[in-house]
């Protein structure tokens, strides 16, 4: 099983910057693994923590948030507001007994391709050390619908 | 690593022996610079360490003989068509040409950063803007930079949507590898002759895939890369170009056909023959931009075109930029090696009269700081080293700039070297003698850049002729008066915008672009506007089971060289409500357009998913291809399967196939949930509301009103003039003050469309763009106005003192506008000793920055005393003149040499100390000259102090009100220092003048008259549409809590009188932190709501949902 597993990574990038450094990533044909999916968010503080944790109830191993550079945000405050939430959530993923290694926040501009490629290098490796995140994947739909 | 890119006899992309793509790139890699689908071979200056940049001077001789050879660039340019005479020209033109003819309204020539600008301003207010440029793409010298300062902003990062914009906008028609050939009539009735030359492939065809200039055999130097690589005689500048069209060198090409025989969409025609196109116009811009010094006849002591290692700034600039030859990496030409140490002169080519032009040219300093600073990011341990003259770090945070270039390391030994040799290793070292130590030293550096001069392009001359406009003495544009109308050529109806009239960096290029827009607007006000495209009626979709199209791209080899498109495709016709799918070619390309408005018809499809690259630079198109297909554009959704996925995973074609079936799955899941959203429209008070009545207030009032606006003047002082009519005249022309402010006056007064309130503040604000009002304390007692947008021209103010230097101790001390007042007046007794401190409570912690304007005040009024009172002795006291642009460095000269004031140069760290005798009420002034190393005791009848600058004292009453922030020194911060100088990040609110910052007076007026071009967009639109994806609140779900009124960045939202959440939809710019933030779900984000954002949480992970 572990030999095969291949860990699952959810990515939430702002639209203007960290999507952006992903696209710049693959411009400038840089390698990375391949298991982050990536949604795009207008603003990293658009991310919800029951984004994050539907995330790893729906089988995620592993979740990237990020956004602009603080300071640097094209809603002026929203990566604060994100920095503030998310901090937050990462002190009580312990609490849930998740790893809090299991889930990131970084700040990606849109010329730091090789930032992104980076970091979703290094948290890949890192998921994979921790191996599969068994704590919130359930086993039944809680949401109701048909599978 | 070399291999992957030679021509191939292979070309099936599913070819699984495809070798790795390069993987090394630059380190500050960024958005767009495409490190290069389309390098081929032999411009790959390679990335691989102690590789030597190979093709770098191949023909050109390294001996003493270059210098007087004709430089290989210049002898391309002799063989065009258009350095032959004109008779021949003629002829030719005749023989190979189809003419045709075009109406417009404004031709602007030259599409650099200041022509784009200048168009997109004309074509936002509903008119047509004919844009040409020379060259076969877009973008002039901006693109060419690494990065800008002083933001080190990613250069191509910010020009590139600007180009894309022009590209796409409706109502500018785009000509590139296109030159005027002739100019007749006048202002309002131009005919003017446009020759666009062939480039031999059809642009509608050509998809920019590179296949051509892969198979092409013949290299060719590359001028965009400053010769430091080479192109094929097929070729496109750079990855970004725009258009994406190839272009056959003419003069290069040998006509073998490989090209045209591997040409999938057959673009390539050799037939295909030059225009003469007829265009009938109401007013030209002429912004052709700049060339640079080339130091090989005059400054040939510092070894440049002999040493390999001595290189140009614009070079350096090639080499760290990631789509350069050495993919960003600075690297000695000699041998391919990291430089260890790098040295920079400055002033090459400019301040002598003798070596180049007298002027300075305004931007090497900067440039040379943010390189140096750049290799001191990267590589910490490179010795960098700028020699320098004055350190002109004048503009808005140039010398903070400068400060965090010395924090770093970057060293800074004012000289001007003497001489350069070149040592065995292929090092270089500089004579230089240190005008701190006054000793003749050398420093030896791996590499040694010049900082080149601006200076006019060659053609100015000719073009000048051709266009009935002249050119002063050192070959730039003439404008028609420089303090009074520094955008008007000597020829009515013909206006300049950026380099061409002088030195200038972006935002001032970009601000001057808007004023020359304008004033283009003058002659043609009267015209109708263009009337937008009827779009295509809406299918009603709401409620309508989904039925979705997938379109799958190869992009060329791009996505399918890696990935099984067909697979993907497959895969998605298997997942629900997906009614059609398929792969193609290229998604963008305008047949596929076609065939995506018809199966929208015929599947009767009621939303649409591009996989394929990234909807930044792709969304748009698709959008508007929905829209003409009858769909609502945001019923559109793009799974990123290039950037996210081919291109990153290129190495397993399993993996990549698998991940990009789950990236149209997550598509298909959103696109399924997607919602047409509506955009509303709002309508704009054709008003605006200048605050403050000075120069820069009434220079955009009088704009206004020549595009027929009416605009209201706040002032609150008792009458117009600002600060201008406090001075007496103005540095460099020794122009009096009155001489502008009172014919000013006058004109506003005049106008019928201005309306003057003086004594007038602003007390309440409320509204947003297009539909502000406020509450205006006046002396009659309280006004309501209501206005559309408003510009701020608060202008600047002398700091407070507060003391120091003996200020406000005795009458013989003063700041330079308290002199001008006494100058004015005639209140000025002949003083013997004057002493001026320039610098005072400047570049200090609590106010870091240059006040741009002292130096040239100080020296204007050294002049002004001296002239009057031939016999005073004044001394000026500085720390660096910063005199910068034409005409300043000039005058500073003519005043140091022919007055015979002295100048004293002091330390940051040991400044003058003033002292007042209490018995006689004598002031002495103590310096250490820097120069001559010497304490200096200067006695005083007259101290003058050079007082730092800072925004007015309402900027914080207005910042609040309007929302809009301020930086150091209480100047208002622009939306983006480079491109956008002039807007505030608030839509509908703009500034100009010393607002921004302290400014002379000719930058004050293209920015007035730029920042009413600005005003004048919405207004002349009529009416706004916004945005789509705001936010909504299902009220039966509100409980009134107001969490979201205090996470809206843009105070969109508000309680109703039911306690309920209400969203404000023109203030709303859809970031979803309310939604974020409310626990009950009440507040959505269209577009993102959570509903949507879950399922495709859901829909990443499982196959089935």
């Amino acid at each position: 099983m572990t030999d095969e597993w291949d860990p699952k990574i959810i990515g939430f990038l702002c639209n203007w910057c960290s999507y952006t450094g992903a696209d710049l990533a693959g411009t400038s044909r840089l390698q990375y693994p391949h298991n982050i999916r990536i949604i795009k968010v207008m603003c990293s503080g658009r991310v919800n923590p029951q984004f994050v944790l539907k995330s790893f109830q729906e089988g995620a191993d592993g979740v990237l948030v990020s956004g602009c550079h603080p300071g640097d945000c094209h809603y002026i405050e929203g990566n604060y507001h994100a920095r503030r939430k998310l901090t937050l959530l990462k002190d009580l993923m312990d609490f849930m007994g998740i790893d809090d290694r299991r889930f990131q926040v970084s700040w990606v501009s849109a010329s730091e391709g090789h930032k992104f490629a980076e970091v979703v290098t290094k948290f890949t490796d890192q998921v994979k050390e921790l191996g599969p995140q068994d704590k919130l994947r359930s086993t039944t739909d809680v949401e109701g619908g048909g599978k | 690593m070399l291999n992957r890119n030679e021509p191939s006899n292979e070309p099936d992309p599913g070819d699984e022996d495809i070798t790795e793509p390069d993987t090394a790139s630059c380190p500050e890699a960024c958005d767009c610079c495409t490190p290069d689908p389309y390098r081929s071979t032999a411009y790959d200056g390679g990335g691989t360490e102690g590789e030597s940049i190979p093709q770098y001077y191949d023909d050109i001789p390294l001996d003493e003989d270059y210098l007087v050879q004709v430089p290989e660039i210049a002898k391309l340019d002799d063989e065009s068509p258009f350095v032959e005479s004109d008779a021949k020209l003629k002829a030719e033109m005749k023989l190979k040409t189809v003419t045709r003819s075009m109406d417009g309204d404004v031709l602007i020539v030259g599409a650099g950063i200041s022509g784009m600008q200048a168009a997109l301003d004309i074509a936002d207010k509903g008119y047509r803007v004919i844009l040409i440029d020379k060259s076969s793409t877009i973008g002039g010298n901006m693109v060419k930079l690494d990065k800008t300062f002083p933001t080190n902003d990613c250069s191509i990062c910010t020009s590139a949507p600007k180009m894309v914009e022009v590209s796409r906008h409706p109502n500018i028609t785009l000509m590139t590898y296109a030159e005027i050939v002739d100019l007749q009539g006048d202002a309002g009735d131009f005919t003017a002759h446009v020759y666009r030359k062939t480039r031999y492939v059809d642009p509608d065809k050509c998809t920019g895939c590179d296949d051509c200039a892969e198979v092409c055999p013949v290299d060719v130097v590359s001028p965009f890369e400053e010769r430091l690589a080479r192109r094929k005689a097929i070729y496109i500048e750079f990855p970004q170009a725009v258009p994406i069209v190839y272009t056959i060198d003419y003069e290069n090409c040998v006509g073998c056909g490989y090209c045209e025989r591997v040409c999938e969409p057959e673009a390539i025609s050799f037939l295909e023959k030059s225009e003469d196109i007829e265009v009938k116009i109401g007013s030209v811009i002429v912004a052709t931009g700049y060339e640079l010094f080339e130091p090989l006849e005059m400054r040939r002591e510092y070894g440049y075109g002999k040493y390999p290692n001595v290189i140009t700034a614009m070079q350096f600039e090639r080499l760290l930029s990631s789509f350069g030859p050495t993919e960003g990496k600075a690297k000695r030409p000699s041998d391919g090696e990291s430089p260890k140490s790098i040295g920079w002169i400055q002033c090459v080519g400019s301040r002598s009269k003798q070596l180049g032009f007298p002027y300075c040219s305004r931007v090497c300093c900067m440039y040379a700081t943010k390189e140096a600073s750049i290799v001191k990011e990267a590589e910490p341990d490179t010795d960098v080293t700028i020699f320098y003259m004055d350190l002109r770090a004048y503009g808005k945070d140039f010398q903070q700039y400068y400060d965090k270039a010395q924090d770093m390391g970057v060293e800074y030994i004012r000289a001007r070297p003497s001489s350069v040799f070149q040592n065995d290793d292929d090092s270089i070292t500089v004579r230089y003698m240190d005008t701190h130590t006054r000793e003749v030293q050398d420093k030896t550096f791996d590499m040694l850049v010049l900082s080149t001069a601006i200076m006019p392009s060659s053609e100015n001359k000719k073009l000048g002729d051709m266009l009935g406009i002249d050119v002063d003495e050192n070959g730039f544009f003439k404008v028609e008066s420089v303090m009074d109308e520094p955008i008007e050529t000597t020829r009515e109806g013909v206006f300049l915008a950026g380099c061409n009239q002088g030195p200038k960096d972006i935002p001032d290029s970009v601000a001057m672009a808007s004023g020359a827009a304008a004033k283009a607007m003058e002659a043609i006000i009267d015209r109708d506007q263009v009337v937008p495209a009827e779009k295509p009626k809406e299918k009603e979709t709401k409620g309508e089971k989904p039925r979705i199209g997938v379109v799958v791209c190869h992009c060329g080899k791009n996505i399918h060289g890696f990935l099984d498109t067909v697979e993907v495709a497959d895969y998605a016709k298997s997942l629900p409500y997906v009614e059609y799918a398929t792969d193609v070619m290229f998604a963008c390309s305008e047949d596929i357009q076609n065939e995506l408005r018809k199966l929208i018809d015929e599947q009767d499809l009621n939303r649409v998913i591009v996989a394929a690259c990234s909807p930044v630079t792709h969304g748009g198109l698709f959008q508007d291809t929905l829209v003409e297909g009858g769909l609502n554009k945001y019923l559109f959704e793009f799974a990123n399967i290039r950037q996210h996925c081919s291109w990153v995973h290129s190495h397993d074609r399993e993996v990549a196939t698998e991940k990009a079936k789950d990236l149209v799955r997550m598509a298909v899941v959103k696109s399924s949930l997607l919602e047409p959203l509506s955009q509303e429209e709002v309508g704009v008070i054709p008003r605006v509301m200048i605050i403050g009545g000075g120069l820069a207030g009434m220079r955009a009032a009088l704009a206004l009103d020549k595009m027929n606006i009416e605009s209201v003047i706040i002032e609150k002082e008792d009458a117009l003039g600002g600060q201008l009519s406090r001075l007496h005249s103005l540095f460099p022309l020794d122009v009096k003050t009155s001489d502008i402010i009172d014919p000013l006056i006058e004109e506003v007064k005049s106008s019928d469309k201005i309306t003057v309130k003086t004594a007038t503040t602003l007390k309440e604000l409320k509204g947003f763009i297009g539909n502000f009002e406020a509450v205006l304390e006046t002396p009659g007692g309280d006004e309501n106005l209501e206005f559309g947008t408003a510009i701020l021209a608060t202008g600047f103010q002398e700091i407070d003192l507060n003391g120091r230097y003996g200020y406000g101790y005795s009458d013989k001390v003063m700041t330079q506008t308290e002199l001008e007042e006494k100058i004015k007046d005639g209140s000025l007794e002949r003083p013997k000793n004057v002493v001026m401190i320039n610098c005072a409570g400047a570049m200090e912690p609590e106010r870091p920055y240059c006040c741009r304007i002292g130096c040239g005040v100080s020296i204007k009024n050294a002049k002004l005393i001296k002239d009057a009172h031939p016999d005073s002795d004044i001394y000026i006291l500085y720390r660096d003149i910063r005199v910068f642009g034409k005409d300043e460095e000039e005058y500073f000269t003519d005043v140091i040499e022919n007055r015979r004031v002295k100048i004293i140069r002091y330390a940051e760290d040991n400044q003058p100390t003033v002292e007042i005798d209490e018995t006689d009420g004598s002031v002495t002034v103590n310096v250490y000259d820097q120069v001559y190393n010497k304490e200096i005791t200067l006695p005083a009848d007259l101290l003058v102090l050079t007082a730092e600058t800072e925004g007015c004292v309402e900027t914080e009453d207005i910042m609040e009100m309007f929302k809009v922030p301020s930086g150091a020194g209480k100047f208002f911060i622009e939306a983006h220092a480079k491109i956008r100088p002039l807007d505030f990040a608030t839509d509908g609110v703009y500034f100009c003048g010393s607002a921004h910052f302290p400014k002379n007076l000719a930058d004050t007026i293209a920015q007035a008259e730029g920042a009413a071009s600005r005003a004048a967009i919405p207004i002349m639109k009529g009416k706004l549409t916004l945005e789509g994806i705001t936010a909504e609140v299902v009220p039966e779900l509100c409980s009134g809590c107001k969490l979201c009124i205090t996470a809206c960045p843009f105070s969109a939202i508000d309680l109703n009188e039911d306690g309920i959440a209400v969203v404000n939809a023109a203030l709303c710019k859809g970031c979803g932190l309310c939604n974020a933030t409310c626990r009950p779900g009440a507040i959505q984000q269209k577009g993102f709501n959570d509903h949507q954002i879950l399922s495709v949480i859901k829909g990443s992970m499982n196959e089935v949902y």
